[in-house]
């Protein structure tokens, strides 16, 4: 069952600026060898990184119109700014591998297992 | 129950045979769960073989293993309702059914092993990603022998309420795939904490002077002593387990000294140790020698040996409170909250004098939790008690007072007021 990993941090530019490339460039670095322990145990399916809520633009209805705004769905101090699909057996395992992301000590990851089969 | 029910000859009472029933009950849903990974299903399953026993056994008798007759019956029936589901289903709930039915026929046909697997399922229903709330109402729905009404009634909850959070509970545990297993080793320890946890916490329920009616919260005690018997008896050499039952023994066998004839809470030196239950306090001392000998000293274990020092006095002015005061503070240093840092201050003024607890008390404050200990009732309790051992009336009385409109339950409420009466 495939399993959606949801980052969610604080806004990069809540960081010093003085110490915002330093602490970013660590955090991808240490992205990459989660990412390669994901991949050598066969559980990785995708990744992606998200651009600032800044580039976000929404789209909800409005009566019988579709109204295109500026920003993301809601204000919030964490934003959502990157997601993993993995492939896991069961809660468990999704949980071990989500407490291994480095993006844990950063913010909140939120683990979503994919919609399950009709009941 | 014991093995006279169990054995209960035909034409044996209804009752009798609803306890057989209630007693085995949580042995055979943890192993339909475990055999089919569907909550739903097993319960309807035993329902059906359950009212298949309640027909059959007053003729027949109660069989020499009931659980393994239950188990038996209701894995027949879940397979029955399995093939049902299939024929009756679309397309893609065809193909599930038929996936559940083949694992179905292979856990039949193991039907004579009878394995216990209480203990996967309660660290399922204990699993941290679920509410604290919703793991103590899975936990008493499945592994104890209450029905929803009575869990309802204990929590002063609607019944509906209550449903609805076992609903959304059992969906968890289907659509997040939270796997019926024993945590490995590495998850181990706050695995257990977290089955411990659930127990006390159910206990305490109980425990408390809530509102509930008292057969309803004597029920939520003897179920979860019931469960920690249980557990000690799946892992014998997890000391805390142990010393859990110790301290839920120790705390039960006081029970009906623990409020006076005018409904008030009497303080445990003060209470009449003629009302205490002897053997359970046997037990409780018994549970918790067996704890010190696993080794590894927990919370839980010295939180039991601060009830046994208080049992084992020779009288309530005996109590040895020096060494209660030392137990206190290494409890601080395992577990450090508020509450324990309170029971310390209490200790330290009885050993050491009043200024000793309230300088304590006052450290706590200090910690910048002063805003949030306003409303912390048994902190002003401890203080107008300190102050009023030491002598300051007229501030233990804005103490007591500052408790009083924390609203407490009655019997404090009657126990504080009392106090303050008399300064």
């Amino acid at each position: 069952m495939q399993y959606a990993l949801l980052f969610y941090n604080p806004p990069h530019t809540q960081i010093p600026e003085a110490e915002r490339e330093a602490t970013i460039g660590q955090m991808l670095a240490e992205m990459r060898d989660w990412h390669a322990e994901l991949t050598r145990a066969g559980v990785f399916r995708s990744m992606l990184r998200l651009a600032p809520v800044d580039a976000a633009t929404s789209l909800r209805r409005q009566g019988k119109d579709v109204l295109v705004s500026d920003g993301p769905f809601a204000e919030t101090k964490e934003i959502l700014g990157g997601l993993a699909l993995i492939e896991c057996a069961d809660l468990d395992e999704a949980l071990g591998w989500a407490r291994r992301c480095p993006l844990v000590r950063a913010g909140t990851v939120e683990v979503r297992p994919e919609w399950g089969p009709p009941r | 129950m014991g093995p006279a029910a169990l054995n209960a000859a035909p034409g044996a009472s209804r009752e009798l045979l609803e306890a057989a029933v209630r007693n085995e009950a949580g042995v055979v849903l943890a192993s339909l769960i475990a055999s089919f990974g569907d909550f739903d299903l097993a319960e309807e399953a035993l329902q059906d073989a359950v009212a298949a026993a309640l027909e059959r056994w007053p003729e027949s008798g109660v069989p020499e293993r009931p659980a393994a007759w239950l188990t038996v019956a209701a894995r027949r029936r879940a397979v029955d309702r399995l093939r049902h589901r299939a024929v009756h289903a679309d397309k893609a709930e065809a193909l599930r059914a038929s996936e559940e039915l083949r694992r179905a026929e292979l856990a039949a046909a193991e039907e004579d092993e009878m394995r216990d697997e209480r203990l996967s399922l309660l660290f399922t229903c204990c699993h941290p990603a679920l509410s604290p709330e919703a793991r103590v109402a899975l936990t008493l729905r499945t592994l104890g022998g209450l029905s929803t009404d009575a869990v309802a009634r204990a929590f002063l909850l609607p019944v509906a309420t209550l449903a609805k959070r076992l609903e959304r509970a059992k969906g968890k545990i289907r659509d997040a795939r939270i796997p019926y297993r024993v945590p490995p080793e590495t998850e181990w320890a706050a695995r257990l904490d977290s089955v411990l946890a659930v127990l006390y916490l159910i206990f305490n329920e109980g425990y408390s002077a809530s509102g509930a009616e008292p057969e309803a919260r004597r029920a939520l005690c003897e179920e979860a002593i019931r469960l920690a018997k249980v557990l000690v008896g799946l892992l014998p050499r997890e000391g805390e387990a142990r010393a859990l039952l110790a301290l839920m023994l120790l705390h039960d066998a006081r029970r009906d000294a623990r409020v006076g004839g005018d409904g008030g809470l009497v303080p445990l030196d003060e209470q009449d140790r003629g009302r205490w239950r002897r053997d359970e306090l046997t037990a409780g001392l018994v549970a918790l020698r067996a704890a010190a000998s696993c080794g590894g000293r927990g919370a839980y274990q010295v939180q039991a040996a601060i009830a046994a020092a208080h049992v084992t006095a020779p009288s309530g002015a005996g109590t040895p409170w020096p060494t209660i005061a030392a137990l206190y503070a290494e409890l601080e240093s395992l577990a450090p909250s508020p509450v324990v840092r309170v029971n310390r201050a209490v200790a330290e003024g009885r050993a050491r004098g009043p200024a000793a607890g309230l300088a304590l008390l006052a450290s706590l404050g200090a910690d910048g939790g002063a805003q949030r200990l306003a409303d912390y009732l048994p902190y002003h309790a401890a203080r107008a008690d300190l102050l009023r051992r030491a002598g300051r009336g007229e501030e233990a009385a804005g103490a007591y007072r500052a408790a009083l409109a924390l609203a407490p339950a009655e019997p404090e409420r009657r126990f504080l007021a009392g106090q303050l009466a008399q300064l």
